[in-house]
């Protein structure tokens, strides 16, 4: 019952490169009358400098403001079809989906292909301004009106050195937001927002010959634009620090966080196994200490955050009433030790490996939307150059053993390695790790 | 092909039908509904169990406890440990997911097919024979405590507590379904014994199995889990706990809320960032025949992103990241809510423009043939996404059991929408939305709020605390 099947994913797709550098990724399913429409520009925050961040979540904002033949925002014509419409920028890319019902497939390919061409000469400095103030908002709403809300912003602080661009989170700035103009926000687009630097994926109820025409027809004639230089990187070393914020918050919370790979280096899948079994669940290692026998947390969670130009390892533990954050820091260090010390049990691997599995195919069962079939197929095909990458990406976690996990965590959650931030309630540095400094973010 | 033209958006094709998959039905012999959709190619299924034992049985005095016993499920049950449970269901390759809402406890979870049968015996260790210990119970309450405390600093979860409370008054409505810090200090290991005992009985569930297996083998594995659960006699009381609340208090009268004469409810959050609002009123509940006519207002009004109010508040203004109203409908009632999250600034502008657009909807700018005809196409051309996945079509078929909906619910959905006309929707907007009646709860930055808000003619704030 514990051996995972190795059996192959098979996720049948189709890729061509058009004349103008666009790469096309076409996977056909009848399950449903849908179709779905996935395009990555390989831009986010990690292509933006300092002082001026938060230029690529902005920018996306404006991608769904009217185009040269929409006049409407871009929503009101596909919602007339049935379709659904998102976008979201990380770190490293920007990705625009439409989930259409299948008759609406050209009119999504219309829309997507108009703003990649069209878009700069149609946007006005009042829809920039509005969308300025909406991302204010939302910067105010989901980070500063939010408890713990800024420790990701003091934690990226410390963890990445002032001059690398996971440095900042993606929604920036406010004071670089209030900076940008129009111009700046058109030199961005013409960098980035071209077919040399996107991935566009069609999936579902489609005739994968007659999308391929359509496609041509409708990004054919858009210029080829130059793939952006790589970003240039100071690298992140490993550092030690220990921060405090205070926050509108009642119980103080420990943050640690280590440098770690990349996406899909070697050592990214054991890390994320790792995390399953110290924080995923109650039977884990640190809920089962901290949470179930000595309770002194209330909750706690661990994650590997792999991207592009870098990883980074986090545990995250609530205290209970009372409880300061050294007692928490010495337990959890005690039991990481241990961990790296022996690795997880074959049966702590068996239950992680057997979580993931139900779980990356959870996800295939939608061809769009974040995370579904079409956003994995442009996700693969950027980071790997291989849409399909699915058993590849799988076996990752199949084939990872006791030790590899041991290993991984023994070479990369070293202690004296991590950055530690301590979120108490204002005025309650007390509550913090010892030793620790006061930090202000804004 | 011909090179497309440009200049116009290309047509899209005549509408597809949306057809809901067919349910097989059985009962077990102990009155267990099982409800079952073959779902394939992928090796996947998703099994829930929806017990109608939400919040909305708390007895008066007790807001929660329906709630934590939910909780209490998975901390022991069937001779194991609460850490042996999940390790349990991590060897099966998944995760018990218990959701406790106002009317019903869900529990589920995914599993490949070939663990399907294990998945379900757990389940039924779990709902049929749970410890209940007193021990288990102190570190849950406590837990439970903890979160409620967090939640102080959370402004939507005190916003949300301060609304439902305006509008439901002593309703168990009135409190969320994780309750109420104080009554939950109160509550003993018996409370929770008296739930499950009360309202776990297999005539009054339902089990939803979506994915790729066969008729026969869900009714083995139905039967093989839950046969042996016992119920009451059908047709006593206790057979039907859910519609009905275990309070033991005088049974409170509906209506709409008689309001104080200040309708504005301000929660003081000095130096708050942003203001978080809720402007709603009591409303219908999920059996109203005008369903289809309020999920097609509510869309032209505040239910999707081109809507009146977000386009007003968000693309116009720029005042938030956005604005939604709803009709959430329940079981007993519901409630119309618009939630949005503002800058301090422009706080009593989005309230007065909030109120503005929703009295207009009822009078001088009823729904035009134009929104009518745009917010029919995006509710039932793009219906079919609905039940794409396991998960998806399990959670449809669950709304049916909660709310007694019929069965061929969802294949009305389409032609119900359509056949709604402007006059409906103008008729149902003076029906169900009551300008008079809307209460507003502003959680923000007092000093800043106070004398904008006073200038709304809904007569002076109340400021208040809530204690969640």
């Amino acid at each position: 019952m514990m051996n995972m099947e190795s059996q192959p994913i098979d996720i049948p797709f189709s890729k061509h490169i058009l004349g103008n550098q666009l790469q096309v990724i076409i996977h056909e399913d009848h399950a449903c009358p849908l179709a779905a429409v996935n395009l990555w520009y390989h831009v986010g925050s990690k292509n933006e400098v300092p002082g001026r961040t938060g230029f690529a979540h902005l920018f996306e904002h404006l991608m769904f403001e009217p185009s040269k033949h929409f006049g409407t925002t871009y929503f009101e014509l596909l919602q007339r079809a049935g379709g659904q419409i998102n976008g979201s920028t990380n770190t490293d890319r920007t990705n625009y989906w439409e989930l259409v019902p299948s008759n609406a497939l050209e009119l999504a390919l219309w829309m997507e292909s108009d703003r990649m061409m069209h878009m700069l000469p149609s946007l006005t400095a009042t829809a920039f301004e509005t969308q300025r103030d909406v991302v204010l908002n939302e910067r105010r709403q989901n980070y500063e009106n939010r408890p713990y809300g800024l420790a990701i912003v003091a934690l990226t602080e410390a963890l990445f050195p002032a001059d690398h661009p996971y440095h900042w989170i993606t929604i920036g700035a406010p004071a670089d937001l209030c900076n940008a103009t129009l111009a700046d926000v058109q030199a961005f687009f013409r960098q980035f927002y071209h077919p040399a630097n996107a991935s566009l994926t069609i999936a579902g109820d489609v005739d994968p010959d007659a999308v391929l025409d359509l496609v041509n027809d409708y990004f054919g004639a858009c210029p080829a634009g130059e793939a952006p230089p790589a970003v240039a990187l100071a690298p992140a070393h490993a550092t030690t620090s220990r921060r405090i914020l205070e926050d509108r918050v009642e119980l103080p919370r420990l943050y640690q966080a280590w440098l770690t790979p990349l996406n899909f280096a070697d050592g990214d899948a054991d890390l994320d196994l790792a995390a399953d079994v110290l924080a995923g669940g109650k039977p884990s290692r640190l809920y089962r200490r901290l949470v179930y026998e000595e309770r002194i947390a209330t909750d706690v969670s661990a994650s590997q955050n792999s991207r592009e130009l870098g990883g980074f390892f986090a545990v995250t533990v609530t205290a209970v009433p009372g409880v300061g954050l050294d007692v928490v820091e010495r337990a959890v260090a005690g039991e990481l030790a241990a961990f790296a010390r022996e690795g997880p049990t074959e049966d702590e691997l068996a239950r992680a490996k057997a979580q993931t599995e139900t779980a990356f195919v959870s996800r295939l069962q939608r061809i769009g939307g974040f995370g579904g079939r079409s956003d994995q197929l442009n996700s693969y095909n950027v980071s790997l150059g291989d849409p399909g990458s699915f058993t590849r990406d799988l076996d990752r976690y199949r084939n990872a053993t006791t030790r590899s996990i041991r290993e991984a965590a023994a070479r990369h959650l070293l202690p004296g390695h991590q950055v530690t931030l301590s979120v108490v309630p204002a005025g309650r540095s007390d509550l913090a790790v010892s030793g620790s400094d006061m930090v202000v973010v804004s | 092909m011909s090179t497309p033209t440009r200049r116009d958006p290309p047509p899209t094709g005549p509408d597809q039908p949306v057809v809901f998959p067919p349910v097989t039905r059985i009962r077990l012999a102990n009155g267990l509904a099982v409800w079952f959709v073959e779902r394939r190619p992928l090796p996947f299924v998703t099994v829930s169990l929806l017990v109608p034992a939400g919040s909305a049985i708390d007895p008066i005095d007790l807001p929660g406890v329906a709630s934590l016993t939910a909780d209490m499920l998975d901390e022991g049950a069937g001779g194991r440990s609460a850490i042996e449970i999940q390790e349990a269901f991590g060897r099966l390759g998944t995760t018990l997911d218990t959701e406790a809402g106002s009317d019903a406890v869900l529990l589920s979870l995914a599993v490949l097919p070939r663990h399907a049968h294990a998945a379900c015996a757990l389940v039924a260790d779990l709902v049929i024979r749970p410890t209940l210990a007193v021990e288990d119970f102190e570190r849950v309450r406590t837990l439970r405590l903890n979160r409620l405390r967090q939640l102080r600093n959370s402004p939507s979860s005190i916003a949300d507590q301060a609304f439902v409370q305006a509008v439901f008054g002593a309703h168990p409505y009135g409190h969320q379904p994780w309750g109420l810090t104080e009554a939950i200090e109160r509550m003993r290991i018996a409370d929770v014994v008296r739930v499950h005992e009360a309202a776990y009985h297999p005539a009054s569930c339902t089990m939803v199995v979506v994915g790729s297996l066969e008729p026969t083998d869900v009714a083995r594995i139905a039967e093989s889990a839950f046969g042996t659960w016992a119920g009451p006699e059908m047709g006593s009381d206790l057979g039907k706990m859910g519609s009905d609340p275990i309070s033991s208090s005088a049974p409170v009268k509906w209506g709409l809320t008689p309001f104080t004469p200040s309708r504005v409810i301000l929660v003081d959050r000095p130096g708050a960032a942003q203001t978080e609002l809720r402007i709603g009123h009591v409303a219908v509940p999920r059996s109203t025949p005008d369903y289809h006519a309020l999920v097609l207002l509510n869309a032209i009004l505040g239910g999707q992103f081109v809507s009146r109010i977000n386009l007003n508040l968000r693309e116009q203004k720029g005042y938030t990241y956005g604005a939604h109203t709803a009709f959430d409908f329940r079981a007993i009632a519901g409630s119309f809510v618009l939630q949005t999250s503002v800058q301090t600034d422009a706080t009593a502008d989005a309230v007065g423009q909030s109120l503005s657009e929703i009295a207009a909807i009822r009078g001088e700018r009823p729904p035009t043939a134009q929104e009518v005809d745009f917010g029919r196409a995006t509710l039932t051309r793009g219906y079919a996404r609905n039940f794409e996945t396991t998960g998806q079509v399990g959670r449809a078929l669950a709304q049916l059991a909660m709310y007694d909906l019929p069965d061929d619910t969802f294949d009305r959905f389409v032609p119900g929408v359509k056949a709604v006309r402007a006059e409906d929707l103008a008729a149902a907007a003076v029906r169900h939305l009551h300008p008079g009646e809307l209460v507003v709860v502003a959680v923000g930055d007092r000093v800043k709020l106070e004398s904008g808000l006073n200038s709304l003619g809904l007569g002076d704030p109340v400021v208040t605390t809530v204690d969640v």
